[in-house]
């Protein structure tokens, strides 16, 4: 059984269906990507996934099913959410915030120890420790986001448009980082983008969705080389 | 001058009251976005409960210690039992639930205890070892309990991992929930705290204005005067704010011609003027967002 398993998830916001039947999955250790265009369903998918909609179907993680959990607990299971918008607590401080992302964990010392490692990271986070978390640049609020998530020491990592309105460059930045993170700590991690190139450069498997619905799965490298695929679905 | 003395700091003193449920108010108002209008009685009614407890026997510090806990589970039950089923229930609704909580603490207050005026004992006894003509014992030990308190209300927030997760629950429910923090069970807590709170102000204003179940109209009133002006969006502010409008609310009594019969009016007119001109209060935080 893979790591994480969707099967036929439907979801739905009041009587709007947003999901209608899919099912992906994704291997430990590796990074798949859920690609498509503005209401394919992306960000929805990952909030199904954190029972924050309303669902029918299968979520299977690590052997447990998540469906009729509540989102504390499938956190308490070590997946961590970046959520669309970042989440900032913007009145708090960026340690607060990242103090936050370990709220489930008791072990003071590992904490502290993962608080630096995530200054490690982002070092622009460890300049400004104490600053208020809004008060910091969309890029920076960004890495935050990824810092705050890290502080679960997650198994997996959810993964909502971490390019959204950021710079080219910063973009890269915050990449490269991913991809170290995935080098040292082996995490698993599921991405939803709009921008197919970057996230396919990063993503060992791709699913586009197109309505709600699983068009399209494969490795990434296939739908990247593929000029129809590019051209049609993925617009570059 | 002496005069002066004596009024400001009986002002402090009943100020600190005040600040007690501006701070409660500012909690729940935090959390939610609505004014708990039945603050004030349910502080009334944790004060019955210390009076009942005193009456049988205990100690009158003993009794406001668990007088202080049961608020809190009150506090914790009112929430879960009546309030969280309308969290999503559009604002009039809500604001009508607050309503009928104060009418009905009232009334049941009321009902068990009577409306006639009882003494309440003071925490604190009338000997302190010294004598002092500007400041009596009973407000003396008021303004030092209830800056105690305050500082380990806010030393709770700002320094526990449970105070942290509450702020982040009130500010951001959402990415609260995405760090695994329960948001409803923070609600009930901040409810608790905010009775526990309440219940400290009503036990110390009931040796001043007598134990009797409209005693905290007026105080709520000063309250949310004084919570208004330091800002609602600022517990710190609405601390400040709750011993200000004490402090005033003792100088126009004096100074003001007929300002003794004027002193309800002139929280009235604080809080009229404060939204009028100044909605976010004197120490509001304007919170700077980037996007």
């Amino acid at each position: 059984m893979a790591f994480l398993e969707v099967r036929g998830l439907e979801a739905y916001y009041r009587q709007t269906q947003a999901l209608f039947g899919v099912d992906f999955e994704l291997d430990e250790g590796s990074i798949t990507a859920v690609l498509g265009a503005n209401g394919a369903g992306k960000t929805t998918t990952l909030r199904a996934i954190c029972r924050m909609v309303r669902t029918e179907g299968e979520v299977t993680f690590d052997g447990q099913e998540l469906t009729g959990m509540s989102t504390e607990r499938v956190v308490g299971l070590g997946i961590a959410h970046v959520p669309e918008g970042r989440g900032t607590f913007v009145r708090q401080s960026v340690e607060e915030n990242l103090q936050l992302g370990a709220y489930t964990r008791k072990n003071k010392a590992d904490i502290a120890a993962d608080m630096e490692s995530v200054y490690g990271y982002f070092p622009r986070l460890g300049e400004r420790r104490r600053q208020q978390a809004g008060t910091l640049s969309g890029g920076e609020q960004q890495m935050l986001a990824i810092g705050r998530a890290l502080m679960l020491r997650p198994k997996l990592m959810l993964l909502d448009e971490p390019s959204f309105g950021l710079a080219p460059l910063i973009v890269q930045e915050i990449y490269e980082i991913m991809a170290r993170i995935r080098e040292r700590e082996g995490t698993s991690m599921l991405l939803v983008e709009q921008n197919a190139s970057i996230a396919l450069e990063l993503a060992d498997h791709a699913y586009l969705l197109e309505t709600g619905r699983v068009v399209m799965g494969g490795e990434s490298s296939l739908l990247r080389d593929d000029e129809d695929i590019r051209r049609s679905y993925l617009g570059y | 001058m002496d005069l002066f003395l004596q009024l400001t700091l009986a002002g402090l003193a009943i100020g600190s009251i005040y600040s007690c449920v501006a701070l409660a108010v500012v909690m729940i108002y935090q959390a939610t976005d609505h004014f708990n209008f039945a603050q004030g009685e349910m502080a009334m009614f944790s004060t019955y409960v210390a009076w009942t407890l005193v009456g049988l026997g205990a100690p009158v510090w003993l009794a406001f210690l668990l007088a202080v806990g049961i608020s809190f589970l009150a506090g914790v039950i009112i929430e879960r039992v009546i309030v969280k089923p309308v969290e999503n229930a559009p604002v009039l609704n809500q604001i009508i639930v607050f309503i009928g909580l104060l009418v009905i603490f009232n009334a049941v207050a009321g009902w068990i205890w009577e409306f006639t005026i009882k003494p309440f004992p003071s925490l604190f006894p009338e000997d302190l070892g010294f004598k002092s003509t500007l400041i009596g014992p009973h407000h003396l030990g008021v303004i030092a309990l209830t800056l105690g308190v305050l500082a380990l209300v806010f030393a709770f927030f700002r320094f526990t991992r449970v105070g942290l997760a509450m702020r982040a629950a009130a500010a951001n429910p959402d990415s609260a929930r995405l760090v695994g923090v329960s948001v409803g069970w923070m609600l009930a807590l901040g409810w608790g705290l905010a009775a526990s709170i309440g219940a400290v102000g009503g036990i110390l204003v009931a040796p001043i204005v007598y134990l009797e179940p409209n005693m905290m109209a007026g105080v709520l009133l000063y309250g949310f005067a004084g919570a208004l002006l330091g800002g609602v969006s600022s517990p710190g502010g609405a601390v400040l704010g709750g011993l200000v409008v004490g402090v005033l609310e003792n100088w126009v009594g004096q100074y003001v011609p007929g300002g003794s019969e004027l002193k309800l009016t002139f929280a009235l007119i604080l809080i009229v003027g404060v939204l009028v001109f100044k909605p976010a209060g004197l120490f509001g935080r304007v919170v700077v967002r980037r996007v």
